[in-house]
């Protein structure tokens, strides 16, 4: 009576299941010790195997019922999800315009140094002597003096061209994503600084940490089949 | 200050130069791509592993080709692949994608979510024997066995089930992906990690040396997933390759508490107060399952914090309402961005309401489990042998060396 009681319930998960489902054979024990256990007598035994093959039967109907229970949501789950499967991967990439230059891209990333870095489009740069991004608020004098730069590792080359205009280009390997630059280049210029996340530095986590604390939700998943997100001319 | 913001991206603030002296501009070049295929080629590496625990627990029987298939785990899901995508993580994509119309997830992630669930419903948790690289850590870190008292480890085995709760609706909701947040191992498989991440998982293997394979036991969600489905599968791990002689060599020796007794010898129950004991427990739970719900659904705002929206939502409100300044990176991006405080209070009120009805499916599913698992307690078994529980066994294989029973090959000799 019990068993069949319990046929629907066996198939959910409890935390302490001391049972497990086992099936076992209805053998007779081999070494039954002691007079209150299980010691068969020939009439016992005959009745007993019937029972125990109802008692089989029964368990075994439960297993199958809980592994077809169980199997159907899982076999279920991309018929349902089926419009939302993507073939193609998603990595992460910085939205240059959303961007705000909060900071946080190169504290963090899992990563030391962070896979950010910062890029420069020279099709919108101005080419100004007095740079935005590379020298710093305040500067005395206009030259490449470590104290006058704004980049704090010192990754940003300045190149005389023609007079009046200088060029700018990022050493991409002393680059640590802080986005100082960029925000000087945003505040005092054109804006062709901007940050993207390095896809061959990246490690692709499952939830970027940088995405979960950007205050302008600036980063996302993108398709892996185009992997930037460039700043073009506005 | 903050209205420059405002107005710099919408002009060319400096004209681009006319150069006379033949300048060219450089190419604007990114860096390289990512290479997607790594994902496929993770796929197969998965499936073959699998096939390959599965026949080494049940087919072989091999202790030693288990561990050093750990081993191999360790060092291409672990080290090399740096322990990201991981069947684990896996559960937060599914649940985002199921609740979520603007997400679509990568078919390799729904199959690393379904195919270590299939062989465990078909072969036992071979997953956790030798594919893991979580366990894999773990496993070779057991050197020593302590078990922990009953009441202690009843506890503890529940952990892994709000865990699995909480971080499915943070997941669902858009929040975090807590179990990527808080994976132990997977600063030390980067090789690099912040200082919190390297203790905690050190801790942890510290601890494993003593209380093996604590993660798997504790704090595993994917666990959960796995234990359901392998108390279902037909073919699983056996202790002994034959008849068990109930000699009794096995019982002490599971690391993991995994070795259910045999029924020989244990004196008979009053059958009619086990089965009042069982229909109590049965009419209990649903009493347990409402109670669970009422219980999470109205912990529910508790919940809320792990949205970022609603801690961003808090903090405008307490600037508006008590005077403290908002001055928090997510504050001062709000402020210069475009939308109103109205907005971000809908969102709030819309987010909050979510966790509501996710924190009482989560209630649901925590009080029928916990009804079930008292249930289970009362249950008559009838084994004649020592069996692995088939839920909390992990196919390592530590007690086939144990077993007195041997196969004997029956050879035809040509007379």
């Amino acid at each position: 009576m019990q068993e069949i009681s319990c046929l629907p319930f066996l198939l959910f998960l409890p935390w302490h299941w001391d049972h497990g489902l086992s099936a076992e054979k209805t053998v007779p024990p081999v070494r039954a010790k002691g007079s209150a256990t299980v010691t068969m007598t020939a009439v016992n035994t005959q009745k007993m195997n019937n029972d125990s093959n109802k008692y089989q039967s029964r368990r075994d109907f439960v297993r199958k019922a809980g592994k077809v229970l169980v199997a159907v949501p899982i076999i279920g789950l991309p018929v349902v999800l089926s419009t939302r499967i993507t073939t193609a991967g998603t990595v992460w990439q910085i939205d240059p315009y959303k961007c705000n230059t909060c900071g946080q891209c190169k504290t963090h990333c899992v990563l030391t140094p962070s896979a950010v870095k910062c890029m420069h489009n020279h099709q919108m740069c101005g080419y100004c002597d007095l740079c935005g991004g590379y020298l710093r608020q305040g500067t005395k004098t206009i030259n490449t003096g470590a104290e006058n730069q704004l980049c704090p590792t010192a990754a940003i080359n300045r190149k005389f061209v023609e007079e009046p205009y200088f060029e700018y280009t990022i050493d991409e390997a002393l680059c640590d994503g802080c986005g100082k630059c960029v925000k000087g280049c945003k505040d005092f210029g054109n804006g062709s600084l901007y940050l993207q996340i390095d896809q061959d530095l990246c490690v692709n986590c499952n939830e970027c940490a940088i995405a979960r604390s950007c205050p302008s939700d600036a980063i996302s998943r993108i398709s892996d089949k185009v992997q930037y997100i460039p700043k073009e001319k506005i | 200050m903050l209205a420059w913001h405002a107005v710099l991206f919408a002009q060319e603030r400096f004209p681009r130069p006319e150069f006379e002296s033949g300048y060219v501009y450089p190419e604007h070049q990114m860096p390289a791509d990512r290479a997607p295929v790594w994902e496929y080629i993770d796929l197969a590496v998965l499936i073959g592993a699998l096939s390959l625990a599965a026949w080494l627990a049940l087919k072989v029987r091999s202790r030693q080709g288990l561990l050093w298939l750990s081993v191999f785990s360790l060092a291409y899901f672990g080290f090399f692949r740096e322990g990201c995508i991981c069947s684990v993580g896996s559960v937060q994509n599914v649940a985002l994608a199921l609740f979520n119309k603007g997400y679509s997830i990568p078919l390799t992630a729904l199959l690393f979510f379904m195919i270590p669930l299939i062989f465990a419903l078909l072969f036992g948790r071979v997953f956790c024997a030798g594919v893991c690289p979580l366990g894999a850590i773990q496993e070779l870190v057991t050197f020593r066995t302590v078990k922990l008292p009953r009441v202690v480890e009843s506890v503890m085995i529940s952990v892994p089930f709000i865990y699995l709760g909480i971080s499915v609706l943070s997941a669902a909701t858009e929040s975090q992906f807590l179990i990527c947040r808080y994976d132990p191992f997977v600063g030390i498989f980067r090789l690099d990690a912040p200082y919190t991440m390297v203790i905690f998982g050190g801790l942890l293997l510290i601890a494993g040396i003593f209380i093996n394979r604590p993660y798997c036991r504790y704090l595993c969600p994917y666990g959960v997933l796995l234990n359901i489905f392998s108390r279902f599968s037909n073919k699983h791990l056996t202790i002994t390759p034959a008849e068990c002689i109930n000699c009794r060599l096995c019982e002490d020796v599971c690391p993991y508490d995994a070795i259910l007794p045999s029924d020989v010898g244990r004196p008979v129950v009053d059958p009619e107060k086990e089965r009042k004991r069982f229909l109590t427990y049965i009419i209990l739970v649903p009493f347990f399952a409402a109670a669970g719900a009422i219980i999470f659904g109205t912990l529910s705002p508790v919940f809320t914090g792990l949205n970022s929206d609603v801690r961003l939502a808090r903090e405008i409100r307490a600037e508006a309402e008590s005077g403290i300044p908002a001055v928090s990176l997510a504050a001062l991006g709000f402020k210069e961005a475009g939308t109103t405080e109205a907005e971000l209070f809908e969102k709030e009120i819309q987010t909050h309401e979510r966790f509501r009805k996710g924190s009482v499916w989560m209630g649901l599913f925590l009080g029928i489990s916990f009804g079930l698992s008292l249930v289970s307690l009362s249950t008559r078994t009838r084994r004649t042998g020592y069996v692995p529980h088939k839920g909390k066994c992990y196919s390592c294989g530590k007690c086939f060396q144990y077993c007195p029973v041997k196969l004997n090959k029956i050879s035809n000799d040509k007379a």
